[in-house]
């Protein structure tokens, strides 16, 4: 009775010891990221908010000025100017991708298909291109010469060409159309991934009960890829309002002087590393961190409220 | 009667399927195929109407205009150390977390999971400036460790390599390895890294071509010509109003051509790298 009493509470003992040292182990194997996090993470964003409240050009002293900054950024046409290319082009080059990006991945998972994977991979090549690859190509197809090959297309539709590098329009569908080539195939390999989750059960039986293919495309693969759906509509609405190196690689030289394509980042960027006005680069983080907090909740309850209105329709 | 009506109906549907993908293709490939013949040409044959589709002899002669432009393998070079060193890093990180929170009992573990979910979040321009400045107060302006530092964080990782550990790791054979009196660390590096090594591939590709392509830190960071990535380097080829196409795209098109055999090769990885990375 004595030894296994004894044996009892050594074994408690080592147990609990041991369960102490998992605990530090546990701790210390996630120290680094928070280490880091904390440094070149967390210090930072909490720095900016400070920062936005003072007038600073980098080497001086910090002067305090209130929400001064705030006022400065909201009262610049120029900020309103590079939000509204930044919609603009968010909205020319993300959403169709969301179409034509479910329309992709349903004709890609179509059973009778062939060369699926040849498809598969060349849809999706745009993506692993770099994004100043991209721009650069683009910036040479959709040139302000006569003779770009964009120019020339339309010429044959009759239209006269456009300067995509200068004008207020040009640029903006040139870049749009650009974001839209490199991301439609990412966007079609999740909704792909998506479809391939459903069940064969609910098509064979929706085929049972007399659906065509396009009813059940409307009626159960729409559906049923919701989550996919609002989870792209958030990535690319947070991305298109983070937009920033393909407006600036495809104006090359003129990226910070021109305003038909300036985006808020860019404005963002100018202010603090081509003008040394750190403040109001701050400042205009914040303002873009809350414009994207509430065009992403918006954009995603849209998106979670369309089947619903169909199922109560 | 109403046999052939169907199989006709069919047959069209079919080819609306191969029409709207070949065309998806053509358009997909299309740029890619159009940077080659622009490297190829001269200059003049850009101003030319209709404009040139076909491959021209001036490969040679552009390739060397880039070279005098920038520093072509020298920034390929900074740019393949760069990834390499920041998805070893990434991966070490991502696994030990990882394996830390699959297989650990400690205070507060959901919530620092929640949390560094939640670092996702914050938008990588919110602390660029501050960023900045701590880079440059430590000395690291125009390094490739001030680059690097940044690309260290990496919370998707450390989710990825979560989920993948505790699914594809017994317990038992933890508990088995304790027994025999094996440290936590010779665990996670005897049983646990060999298991996980599908998972490196995933999350390593996630990660090496996250960094390859990024471009606003490297571009703020990186100002001597002599530091510059690829992307940099190749950002600078236009930054000139005097621009020469054949020239550009040729630098765009050897910087391009590897990603691209590496791709064709691996792609299958590539594309389940998308998928496990945003599905899950």
């Amino acid at each position: 009775m004595d030894s296994a009493y004894q044996k009892g509470k050594k074994g408690k003992k080592k147990k609990l010891s041991e369960k102490k040292k998992d605990m530090v182990s546990a701790y210390l194997y996630i120290a680094p990221f928070f280490i880091i996090f904390g440094v070149i993470g967390l210090y930072p964003a909490i720095f900016s908010f400070y920062l936005a409240f003072q007038k600073w050009n980098g080497l001086g002293d910090m002067s305090f000025v209130g929400l001064d900054n705030f006022r400065i950024v909201l009262e610049d046409p120029l900020f309103w100017k590079s939000l509204y290319n930044t919609i603009i082009i968010g909205l020319i080059g993300t959403a169709p991708q969301i179409v034509i990006g479910i329309i992709l991945a349903i004709l890609l998972n179509v059973a009778f298909l062939r060369f699926r994977s040849f498809f598969r991979v060349t849809i999706f090549m745009p993506y692993i291109t770099s994004m100043v690859a991209v721009a650069l190509i683009f910036s040479v197809l959709f040139s302000d010469h006569e003779s770009s090959l964009a120019n020339y297309v339309l010429g044959l539709f009759g239209v006269d060409p456009v300067s995509w590098g200068t004008s207020e329009w040009g640029t903006k569908i040139a870049i749009s159309i650009m974001v839209f080539w490199r991301w439609v195939g990412y966007n079609t390999i999740i909704y792909l991934a998506g479809i391939q989750s459903i069940s064969n059960d609910v098509y064979e039986a929706a085929t049972i009960d007399g659906a065509n293919k396009i009813q059940q495309a409307i009626y159960i693969t729409l559906p049923l890829l919701k989550p996919f759906i609002i989870l792209t509509v958030f990535f690319s609405t947070v991305g298109a309002l983070q937009l920033f190196s393909e407006p600036t690689v495809f104006l090359g030289a003129a990226a910070f002087t021109r305003d038909e394509a300036m985006t808020v980042v860019m404005y963002l960027y100018r202010d603090a590393f081509r003008l040394q006005s750190f403040g109001t680069a701050s400042a205009t983080a914040i303002i873009l961190l809350v414009i994207i907090v509430i065009f992403a909740a918006i954009n995603t309850y849209l998106t979670s409220g369309i089947g619903k209105k169909k199922k109560r329709g | 009667m109403h046999k052939p009506t169907k199989k006709r109906k069919l047959s069209l549907g079919k080819i609306f399927v191969y029409l709207f993908l070949s065309l998806a293709s053509i358009l997909s490939l299309f740029p890619f195929y159009w940077m080659f013949v622009m490297a190829t040409q001269t200059s003049s044959a850009y101003n030319s109407i209709p404009p040139t589709i076909t491959p021209g002899n001036m490969m040679v002669e552009n390739f060397q205009k880039v070279l005098l432009q920038i520093d072509f393998f020298g920034a390929l070079w900074t740019s393949f150390v760069l990834c390499s060193i920041v998805t070893i890093v990434v991966l070490f990180i991502s696994s030990l977390a990882g394996f830390a929170f699959a297989k650990f009992y400690f205070p507060a573990k959901n919530l620092l999971f929640i949390t560094i979910l939640l670092t996702m979040i914050i938008p990588p321009q919110l602390g660029l400036i501050p960023q900045y400045f701590l880079i440059a107060k430590a000395g690291l302006l125009d390094t490739l460790a001030g680059v690097m530092i940044l690309f260290f964080l990496n919370p998707l990782g450390i989710f990825l390599m979560r989920q993948y550990i505790s699914d594809s790791v017994p317990d038992e054979l933890i508990e088995a390895a304790k027994l025999d009196g094996c440290s936590n660390f010779k665990i996670y590096r005897s049983i646990v890294l060999p298991i996980i090594l599908p998972a490196f591939a995933t999350l390593g590709i996630i990660v090496f071509t996250a960094v390859w392509g990024e471009f606003l830190w490297q571009f703020t960071i990186l100002r001597d010509p002599e530091n510059y990535t690829i992307q940099v380097a190749l950002a600078s080829l236009s930054n000139t109003f005097n621009v020469d196409f054949g020239m550009i795209l040729s630098g765009v098109f050897w910087a391009t051509v590897p990603l691209i055999i590496i791709f064709l090769l691996f792609n299958r990885l590539f594309i389940s790298s998308i998928t496990e990375g945003s599905v899950k």
